[in-house]
This record gives structure tokens, C-alpha cells and sequence, in this order.
């Protein structure tokens, strides 16, 4: 009983996201991964390819292992989700390299496998949850959790445009993003929230899909290794009468 | 016929008389107690990292453009690579915490005392050897920590007046960080340290088992024999502290695990966030911490405001535990027996060391350089003044016989 | 049992037991460092089947593929071939091709799905080496009445053109046929027995 409350404990300690090292101020929205919800992973895939693919690779994920991991078919993923002649069991690479990136865009946008183990999933689920409309930059964009980002607002056609709204111009912690009525987008805030948390428990799944299996190996082994534990203690007792 | 086998071998190599000289008639005191247990769990840890690096370097590819990527591989594409990976750099974390401890304890019950003083030494050198297997490790999953941590510390190579330029370049082969550096920094943490850490620990246990393990009343065993001149207080290490042991282990086992499956990262301190992104030798990450068991000496690098001076804090934090042997002058070992202000100092000298390996991890703020200032001082007060409060302090008279 | 008042018996059964679990576990440990020498993700996707358009194929022509870094023949076998194949029988040593290595749909005279394509993986079932392709009907140094086949030069195996393997060589079997589908009239697919299966 007792093994089994610590267990759960830890399972417990997981599921709260670790507090990232973090110079930045601006205050992240929580948000904690799900990786037993498929639904919302196989939407987070969907989304990745439509929305991030296009400037940003996973190359150390391939397509094979999503399909088997999410549940989807291999069909169903080289026609949908699979946009090049990639094989299914290639890496979900976009075919540009980062000094392609670096030429087009200035900076090369970042591999995307890993993301969510150099950030944490609460900087993501924020981060691209809170760009706005600055007619100053050269996108005509920027973002509250990273100033000057040098990714544009593609997410504007989506949730509408937004525009900065500061209690105190200098304090950035006192700002809030509100709609700006002209640019409607076509999701209702929670709508987008909820795309968005699907989008980054996919990111959190990408990067390190194990997890699951992971968790679940370490029950057994541990429970195991406790069974061995009470043998050794036995042993050690029975010799240990020698000794006075 | 096993016993014809083994009369076959002892005439031929001394098995039975290694066994008996090692495990069966190598007398321990029956009085140890929980400190005892790290020097058995780091020989378990050595085994581990040996076999999963092993088995690590037949996946990965030591040069600039495969390195991390092959990292990748292992945890991804390798049927259990992630499991191997995890178990080889939890245990270099974990390698740590038990030879700190080991340490501690050493100091704790004087064990580096008279006849003592070569474990001691032997000890010390393992310690170094294995600083330098986890800085050149780190390297090698060419992360962005690991670029910049190995910058930071060949970076202190330069404070050397004269050939600090010099010496800095040679290290690494290149005019920067490198596949060159991580080249030679693969061989070195694959072939040749392990191989010195190998003959230092053999050479570890021939001292110890020559003089004979101490105890926590720091008393000898060997000075109350029976009339077949086995110590009165001593018992066969093998089976009593073989079984023992394994309930250690088995414990430790059980935490080790626990760490692998369940918090493989622990929080960023065994994994660092910034090390899941490629190496880029023009950005810096925001916020450089070195891995947690490099941070004590870092932190006393930081608060030092000149740049050989730290390296010269530095170098002495680590060069006064060699010479720990030579600064205690007291007539006892045991802490249980020293006076008042040993026990203060000891106290003191494991606060300061927590409390810079914490603000090691930090970042640098003005209060926290203070900080750093103030323990500096009082871990090298610790060795300073050791000579004159253990020798002029009151101390208890030790038992006759292990309690 | 008892001596000095110490409990043998319950000694020697907590030992028994105890190494007993530890064996299991060392057991375990040893689990991913086994498996992890299987073939890896890259390598099975490096290995995936691979499509040949054998349109151009002609009749007596052989080309040579490459499937998990394995040479494949592809041989449009000729009606006389096909018939020189059903004569010589009677000194091929596994005619019905028990023993041997192949999809079931090509357990038969031609060891092939089409009677007329052989696909066969170019490797000797003795030591490995590479058969030589002879397809011609005359006296060889090898083999006075060479009837066309496969020559291994490591150690003088012969061949059949269906891949059958003669009496009193040192091969044991068959060469071996990958699976394959037909996936149209011009284009083959080798490492996989049927569409969708993978």
C-alpha cells in the first residue's frame, strides 16, 4: 500500500512542470503536458505540420515513430500529415538547413524536436500565445515573453489581431494584450488556447517520447528492486545474529 | 570437482588466498555505520559508468556535426539507448554525491589520519581524475552547456601568467572549442582516465586493506587482538559486510532508479535545460551554470574579483583536502571525541560547502557575490585554523573498545 | 542443523533465495544493453523495401538491386530457361525447396511469383559470398555439363537459374527469395510480402 501512495506521489511530482531556469519577467501561463491524451496530440501533429513545418523541422523525430506513438495510421499519415516525398520513415525535416535559414530569414529558425526540454512547456504554451501587432518591427509583430522575436505573428488570421494595452509603459509585467475589433480571427479565445495547448503537448511528446514507456518500465523495476530489498534485509539479519 | 578446480587455480594464482586476504579474513570493524556504505555504492557506480559508456560510444560519434545528433539517436533510435543514456548521466551525478559523502565521512572520523594518509591521497587523486572524466564527458553531447561550460573552464587555463594564451590553445587545439577539442576530449574521457581511475581505485584498497579500515570512534581494532591475533572488535568482512552491503546497495538501487525513470533531469540539475540545444560558438546562453558538482569550486571562482585569484581559490579549496592529513594535529580521530570547536568547524566547513555549491547554480546577483565572499572565507577558515583548534581544544577520552 | 545456535537451513534458503532474485535482476540489467544491439530505427529505415521498375527488363537480362545493403537478382528468366528448369531435377538437392528460404507464394518449381521474373538475394547460402550470374549451356572448368546458373567463386556452390542448389556442393539450401509484391505489370517492391504490410 504504502509503495504504491509513494508511486503515485512521484507519478504526482511529474505532472507539475518543473520551474525553469528563466531570466525572463514576464509572468508564463501554466500549462501541464498530457501525453495519454492522443486526441489532442494527433491535433498537436496536425498543427505542427500546417502552421510550423514550413520554417521548422523536427530532425530528430520521424514521421514512423508519431504515427505508432499518436495512433494514426501510416496511410493516413503519408497522405495527410507527410507534405514532400518523405518516406514515412524519414526524420520530419523540411529540407532547409540552418544556414538556408540563416540566409532567408537572418536568423535560422530553430529545430523544433527538442524545444520543449530548452524552454518548458509553460514558456511555449505563453510564448506563442502572446504576440501582437507592432507596426515598428519588421514583421509588424512582436511578442511579450520574448521582445523582438524573430518569428512573425502567424497565428494572426487565427485568433484576430492584438495590440498592447500597458497600465505602465515601463513596466512590461503590467501589460495586456487586447482584440483589436478590425482584425477579427476565426477562433474564439479558448478555441485558440486549447490549439495551442495541443500544439505544445505535441512539443512536450517530440521531446522525449519515451516518457510513458519510461514511467512505466520504472514501476516494475523499483517494485522489483523493493521485493530484492526485503530478501537482502532478511540475510542480513540472519548473519548479522553473529555479532554481539 | 569445484574443489579440484579450485586447488587447480590456487596452484597455479592465489584465488583462495586473494579471497581470504580481501573478503573472507579482512577484518572490519563491526561498528560501522551508514557512512560506510558510499565507498561499496561508488565501486557499483564505476561498474555502471564503465559498462553503459561502453555501450554508449558503440552509438556515439565524437565531431562536431554528428555529436549531438547521434545523442539524439541513442535516446531515440536505439532499441533502449534512452535507458543507457539516462542510467550514464545519472550516474556521473550520482558518482558524485556518493564520493562527497565518502569524503565526508572521512573527514568526519578522522580516517585520514596516521597510517592512514595515502588512502587519503589515493582518494584525493580519484576525486581529481574524476572531476576531469566529468568536465571532458560533458563535452561530448556538444549541447550549448556543454560548449560554454568547457569554454569557462579552458578559459581559466588563461589567468596562468606567461603561457596562459598559449596553454589555452594547445588544450584546444583549435582557436576555439572545436570537433578538434571534442576529439581529444572523447579519447581522453574513454580511454585514459578511466584507465587511471581504475589503477587509483586498486591502489585505494591495497593502502586501505594494508592499514585497515578506521571506524567512527577512530580507534584501532588491531590493538585488542585475541590469542589467534584477530582483532576482538573485527569481524570477516565477507559474509557480514558483504550482506550488509547489499542492503545498501539495494537501497541505493531503489533511489538510482527512481531518478533514471522518473526524473531523469532532475529539475536541471543532472540535465540541463540549455544542453538540449546544439553547441553555437556565437550565442551564449543566457544564464551558464556548470553542472552541480563543479558549482562549490565556481562559486568561489565567481566571488574572487580577479581572474587569477580565483583560479588560485580555486586550485587551494581542492589543495588544502590534500593536505587534510598534515593540518589535523589532534591526538584523536573521531569527531565524536574532538572538542567543541571541531565539531563547530566541521559544522561550519559542510555548511559552506552546500551553500557555494547552491550559489554555484545561480545567478550572479550582488547579495548572492556576498554570499559567495562569506562561505569562501569559512571553508578556508576550516583548513586554516585547523592546526591550532584541533591541538589546543579539550577533547574526550575515546573508549577502549569500539562502542 | 544447528550449530552455535545459528539456522542453517533458513542460511542457506535465504542465499538461495536471495541470488536467485539477484540473477533475475542482473538478468534484466543486462536487457538493454542486448537489445540495443539489434538493428536501430535508422538502420530498419535504411533497410525499407525498395521499388525497381523492371519494364526494360528483357528476357535473359539480370540486374542487381540492393535491399538491407544485400544484392537482389532480378532475372527475366526465357521460355527455354523456364523448361531447362523443369528437366533438370533429378540432381538438385532440395527440388521442392523444404529446407530452404522463401515467401510462400514462391514455394514452387520457379521459386518465383511470375514464373518468368526471379527474384532471389544474391547471397550464398554457404558462406555468404556472391554467385556468379552463367547463364549459358556449355562445358565449364567447374562443370562439364554446366546447364546455366549460379557459380559461388568462394567455394564452388552451384545454382540453378531458380536459385536450387545442386548435390554435392558445400552449400546447404536454396539461395534465398525475399518477400516481394507486384505493386503493377512494370514495378516491384522488395521487403515487403503485400501493400500495407510493413
Amino acid at each position: 500500500m504504502m509503495r504504491i501512495f509513494i508511486i503515485a506521489c512521484l507519478l504526482n511530482i511529474l505532472n507539475i512542470s518543473t520551474a525553469w531556469p528563466s531570466d525572463d519577467l514576464y509572468p508564463l501561463d501554466k500549462m501541464t503536458p498530457d501525453l495519454l491524451n492522443k486526441a489532442s496530440l494527433q491535433r498537436g501533429v496536425k498543427y505542427f505540420m500546417q502552421y510550423c513545418f514550413g520554417c521548422h523541422s523536427m530532425r530528430f523525430q520521424r514521421y514512423q515513430r508519431v504515427a505508432k506513438d499518436l495512433g494514426i495510421p501510416d496511410d493516413l499519415m503519408i497522405s495527410h500529415l507527410i507534405f514532400n516525398e518523405d518516406k514515412i520513415s524519414d526524420f520530419m525535416f523540411n529540407g532547409m538547413t540552418p544556414a538556408m535559414g540563416k540566409e532567408w530569414f537572418g536568423a535560422a529558425p530553430p529545430d523544433l524536436t527538442l524545444v520543449a526540454r530548452v524552454r518548458g512547456t509553460d514558456w511555449l504554451y505563453t510564448y506563442l500565445r502572446t504576440f501582437y501587432y507592432d507596426p515598428v518591427t519588421p514583421w509588424k509583430s512582436n511578442n511579450l515573453v520574448f521582445p523582438n522575436a524573430g518569428m512573425p505573428d502567424i497565428f494572426e488570421p487565427i485568433k484576430g489581431r492584438m495590440i498592447k494595452v500597458c497600465q505602465d509603459p515601463a513596466d512590461q509585467n503590467t501589460c495586456s494584450l487586447q482584440p483589436d475589433p478590425k482584425y477579427p480571427g476565426i477562433m474564439l479565445p479558448d478555441m485558440f488556447d486549447q490549439m495551442i495547448y495541443d500544439l505544445v503537448n505535441f512539443m512536450a511528446y517530440s521531446a522525449e517520447p519515451i516518457k510513458l514507456e519510461r514511467q512505466r518500465i520504472g514501476v516494475y523495476v523499483i517494485l522489483f528492486l523493493c521485493l530484492l530489498l526485503i530478501l537482502a534485509c532478511l540475510l542480513k539479519r540472519e548473519y548479522w545474529k553473529d555479532i554481539h | 570437482m569445484a574443489s579440484k578446480l579450485l586447488l587447480w587455480i590456487d596452484e597455479r594464482f592465489p584465488l583462495s588466498k586473494l579471497f581470504k586476504e580481501h573478503l573472507s579474513e579482512y577484518y572490519a570493524p563491526k561498528n560501522f555505520n551508514i557512512w560506510y556504505i558510499f565507498g561499496v555504492l561508488s565501486l557499483v557506480i564505476l561498474v555502471n559508468q564503465l559498462l553503459t559508456g561502453l555501450w554508449l560510444t558503440m552509438s556515439y560519434q565524437p565531431s562536431a556535426e554528428e555529436a549531438f545528433a547521434s545523442v539524439e539517436y541513442i535516446m531515440r533510435d536505439v532499441h533502449l539507448g534512452w535507458l543507457i543514456r539516462y542510467l550514464h548521466s545519472t550516474g556521473a551525478s550520482a558518482f558524485f554525491i556518493v564520493i562527497y559523502l565518502h569524503m565526508f565521512r572521512g573527514i568526519l572520523y578522522g580516517s585520514y589520519q596516521k597510517p592512514r594518509e595515502l588512502v587519503w591521497l589515493f582518494g584525493m587523486a580519484i576525486y581529481l581524475c574524476l572531476m576531469a572524466e566529468g568536465f571532458m564527458g560533458y563535452l561530448l553531447p556538444w549541447g550549448q552547456m556543454s560548449y560554454w561550460g568547457a569554454q569557462v573552464i579552458i578559459s581559466l587555463f588563461g589567468a596562468i601568467p606567461w603561457i596562459g594564451e598559449a596553454l589555452q590553445e594547445w588544450i584546444r587545439g583549435d582557436y576555439l572549442i572545436s570537433g578538434i577539442t571534442l576529439n581529444r576530449f572523447f579519447a581522453l574521457h574513454v580511454i585514459a582516465l578511466p584507465i587511471a581511475l581504475l589503477g587509483l581505485v586498486v591502489l585505494h584498497i591495497i593502502a586501505l586493506h594494508e592499514v585497515g579500515s578506521n571506524n567512527p570512534d577512530g580507534i584501532e581494532i588491531k590493538d585488542n587482538k585475541d590469542n589467534k591475533g584477530i582483532p576482538l572488535d573485527g569481524i570477516p568482512f565477507h559474509p557480514y559486510y558483504t550482506v550488509k552491503d547489499l542492503v545498501g546497495v539495494v537501497i541505493f538501487l531503489i533511489v538510482f532508479c527512481a531518478v533514471i525513470f522518473f526524473f531523469p533531469e532532475m529539475g536541471g540539475y543532472f540535465l540541463e535545460h540549455a544542453n538540449f540545444e546544439q553547441a553555437d560558438n556565437l550565442k551564449t546562453p543566457e544564464h551558464i551554470a556548470p553542472v552541480w558538482y563543479f558549482s562549490p569550486f565556481y562559486a568561489m571562482l565567481r566571488a574572487v574579483p580577479d581572474k587569477l585569484g580565483g583560479i588560485i581559490i580555486m586550485g587551494s579549496a581542492l589543495g588544502f583536502l590534500f593536505v587534510l592529513p598534515w593540518l589535523d594535529r589532534s591526538i584523536v580521530r573521531s569527531i565524536r571525541y574532538k572538542g567543541v570547536f571541531s565539531k563547530i568547524a566541521i559544522t561550519v566547513f559542510a555548511i559552506s560547502f552546500i551553500a557555494l555549491a547552491y550559489l554555484g547554480t545561480q545567478a550572479v546577483t550582488e547579495s548572492n557575490t556576498l554570499y559567495s565572499r562569506a562561505f569562501t572565507i569559512l571553508y578556508f577558515a576550516f583548513f586554516l585554523f585547523m592546526p591550532f583548534y584541533t591541538r589546543y581544544e579539550k577533547t574526550n577520552l575515546p573508549p577502549k573498545r569500539v562502542t | 542443523m544447528e550449530k552455535d545456535g545459528v539456522n542453517q537451513e533458513r542460511r542457506r534458503f535465504l542465499i538461495a533465495t536471495t541470488s536467485i532474485a539477484g540473477a533475475v535482476g542482473l538478468a534484466g540489467a543486462a536487457i538493454p544493453f542486448i537489445k540495443s544491439w539489434t538493428p536501430s530505427e535508422k538502420a530498419k529505415a535504411a533497410g525499407a523495401s525498395v521499388k525497381v521498375n523492371i519494364q526494360t527488363l528483357e528476357a535473359g537480362q539480370q540486374i542487381i538491386v540492393e535491399w538491407r545493403g544485400r544484392p537482389i537478382f532480378l532475372l527475366r528468366r526465357t521460355p527455354e530457361m523456364l523448361s531447362n528448369l523443369k528437366k533438370n531435377i533429378y540432381n538438385i538437392l532440395d527440388p521442392e525447396s523444404k529446407k530452404s528460404v522463401q515467401p510462400n507464394n514462391c514455394k514452387n518449381t520457379f521459386r518465383s511469383i511470375n514464373d518468368d521474373l526471379l527474384v532471389i538475394t544474391g547471397i550464398c547460402t554457404h558462406l555468404g559470398c556472391s554467385p556468379k550470374y552463367l547463364p549459358e549451356i556449355k562445358p565449364m572448368p567447374f562443370d562439364s555439363k554446366w546447364q546455366g546458373g549460379y557459380h559461388c567463386p568462394c567455394h564452388g556452390s552451384m545454382f540453378d537459374l531458380a536459385g536450387r542448389v545442386y548435390k554435392g556442393v558445400p552449400a546447404p539450401t536454396n539461395l534465398d527469395v525475399p518477400p516481394y509484391y507486384f505493386e503493377n505489370n512494370d514495378v516491384i517492391v522488395i521487403g515487403q510480402a503485400n501493400e500495407g504490410l510493413s
